[in-house]
């Protein structure tokens, strides 16, 4: 079995965010970056198919070179190949038409891609990549079970889970709950060094045009402060949130 | 060119983002000075989109019966195409943002999920949308010929207009699907995190998973979801579909009540575009405290049992 999963490169979510340039640009100094952790979940999940059923894991990236240190800390944790399609990420659409203009040169069985990046949280790149292909796609998925050709994988749904069932090749908008936070993988010495010398292919991009653009970015507004309630006064409490929040 | 407003159903009814689809994509219509229409799949009750000013609905009563991203994302696509539609509103649901992608990739749409507002501008379209996981908001134009635009839960609010409403039966000719629903399993009678007003969410300060009646309770009395902060459900004390923040469920509510969590960054970040947030906990300290409207400081084994019994007296009162 042959698995791609699509890598994408996020400010560490304890990152402050902040913006510079009249606030058209995101400011990245001192903001450590870090495989999405939804694409990390997926990633993890590949690597257990490695483990337990012999698949080839491969990882690929629609960005520039700033992006191989994260490339290569998924290479330290198990992928065997990494691609990096070599043009900045523009939006979801062009990220999506990029990889699956790499898909259809390619032969995966399984293409797993996270739910969302938690930068710009589009959620679109999945999607829009298994409609160009039109082949199966099932998100937020937290189950995932593959059969032979059928893939059988599990979604949360508002207050509950949805089992579908697909022919391969699927995509899969994988999050937490395919894996659990405790599975994750630490880079070791050995899979640092190992990394260095597994294949990393550069790949020359489609250039597909955005269909969005990013023209400013803005900060809430600041909080005002929060009312402090006496534990012994919780009719105060009530007497708030009816009359002031109008909530109850 | 006129707007398509896609509306959700279950259990051939309309759900209830609903109203709020409709009244957002009125307005736009409104503004854009053009017609609307809003497509639903197997509602019996599609004309009461007339309460939100719709006038017009194309109903689908054939193909799958419950909700196929895939199919509906086909059908939707075609009439869209057939009717020349220049800008389609859906919500920003789970469901939708499971739909839409596959909508965009189909029709070249630009797509802006998360919109919070009607567009700053119509040309470009232009739409204030939250990014980062809720610590910041962008401004992003949508270029397609075609575009889409995801309501954001809760951001744009409910107007009521009653007009007539005309209900046009279509059959879905292109509602194909490559997926196959092998089962379906969803809690019943209990508000969920993404329908409820109301989310009361526990954390580690409350000890351990023999403690939630504390949570349980008083969202009973409040007709609340329950929810829980992600420590709670890697330690396997609540399922993980009760983890809101960051990695877990976005909580859009009218009232967030926080028992026990300190309130770390991601968690913040999950639950920040709920209207008022309520925390109690027992460190005066606790980073929450920064990011709530109203706050106890205080034993929550004390304070919630009394709290529920309060708010049951206050109901009670009507």
């Amino acid at each position: 079995m042959n698995i791609l999963v699509c890598i994408s490169r996020v400010p560490d979510t304890t990152s402050k965010i902040d913006f510079i340039e009249n606030d058209t640009e995101f400011n990245s100094r001192d903001v450590q970056f870090v495989i999405n952790p939804n694409d990390e979940f997926g990633l993890t999940r590949a690597i257990w198919f490695k483990e337990k059923k012999g698949a080839q894991v491969h990882v690929v990236h629609v960005g520039t070179s700033k992006s191989d240190a994260t490339l290569r800390k998924c290479l330290a944790i198990g992928a065997d190949k990494a691609f990096r399609i070599d043009t900045p990420a523009l939006d979801g659409l062009a990220v999506a038409k990029e990889l699956a203009a790499f898909v259809k040169n390619n032969s995966y069985d399984l293409i797993i891609a996270g739910r969302e990046s938690i930068d710009y949280n589009g959620a679109m790149v999945p999607g829009m990549m298994a409609a160009l292909l039109d082949i199966p796609f099932v998100t937020n998925c937290v189950g995932l079970e593959i059969d032979g050709t059928t893939a059988v994988a599990e979604r949360e749904i508002d207050g509950g889970r949805e089992k579908l069932k697909g022919s391969l090749p699927i995509v899969i908008g994988s999050q937490k709950g395919l894996v659990e936070e405790s599975d994750l993988r630490i880079p070791n010495m050995r899979g640092i060094m190992q990394a260095r010398q597994k294949p990393f292919e550069v790949v020359t991009a489609q250039e597909a045009p955005a269909a969005t653009k990013d023209i400013k970015f803005e900060r809430p507004a600041p909080k005002a402060e929060v009312k402090l309630v006496p534990a012994d006064d919780l009719d105060q409490l009530i007497d708030l949130l009816h009359k002031e929040a109008n909530v109850l | 060119m006129p707007v398509l407003i896609v509306i959700e159903t279950e259990n051939n009814a309309l759900k209830r983002n609903a109203a709020e689809v409709a009244s957002y994509g009125v307005a736009l219509a409104a503004k854009l000075e053009t017609s609307c229409t809003a497509i639903a799949f197997h509602a019996a009750n599609a004309n009461e989109l007339g309460h939100y000013s719709v006038t017009q609905v194309a109903h689908v009563s054939n193909g799958p019966k419950h909700f196929d991203a895939h199919a509906y994302a086909s059908e939707i696509a075609d009439f869209a195409g057939k009717n020349n539609v220049s800008h389609i509103v859906i919500s920003s649901s789970a469901d939708a943002r499971f739909l839409a992608p596959l909508l965009a990739a189909k029709l070249n749409a630009g797509y802006a999920p998360n919109a919070v507002k009607i567009p700053v501008e119509l040309s470009p379209l232009t739409v204030k949308r939250t990014a980062f996981t809720n610590k910041a908001f962008t401004y992003t134009q949508l270029l397609g010929d075609c575009n889409i635009i995801g309501v954001g839960n809760n951001a744009f609010g409910v107007i009521e207009n009653t007009v007539d409403c005309i209900v046009e039966e279509i059959k879905a000719e292109n509602a194909n699907s490559n997926l196959e629903q092998v089962s379906i399993e969803k809690i019943t009678g209990k508000a969920t995190i993404a329908d409820a007003d109301v989310v009361v969410s526990g954390g580690r300060g409350l000890k351990g998973p023999e403690n939630w009646h504390l949570v349980e309770d008083l969202a009973e009395v409040l007709d609340a979801a329950t929810a829980c902060s992600k420590p709670v459900s890697d330690m396997g004390w609540r399922s993980h579909d009760e983890h809101v923040g960051q990695t877990g469920k976005p909580v859009a509510t009218n009232l967030y009540i926080a028992i026990g969590i300190s309130g770390a960054i991601q968690h913040l970040a999950g639950v920040n575009s709920s209207k008022v947030k309520v925390v109690i906990n027992s460190d005066p300290e606790a980073p929450f405290f920064k990011a709530a409207d109203y706050g106890i400081v205080g034993d929550a084994f004390e304070i919630v049992p009394k709290l529920t019994e309060k708010l049951k007296a206050f109901k009670a009162l009507g």
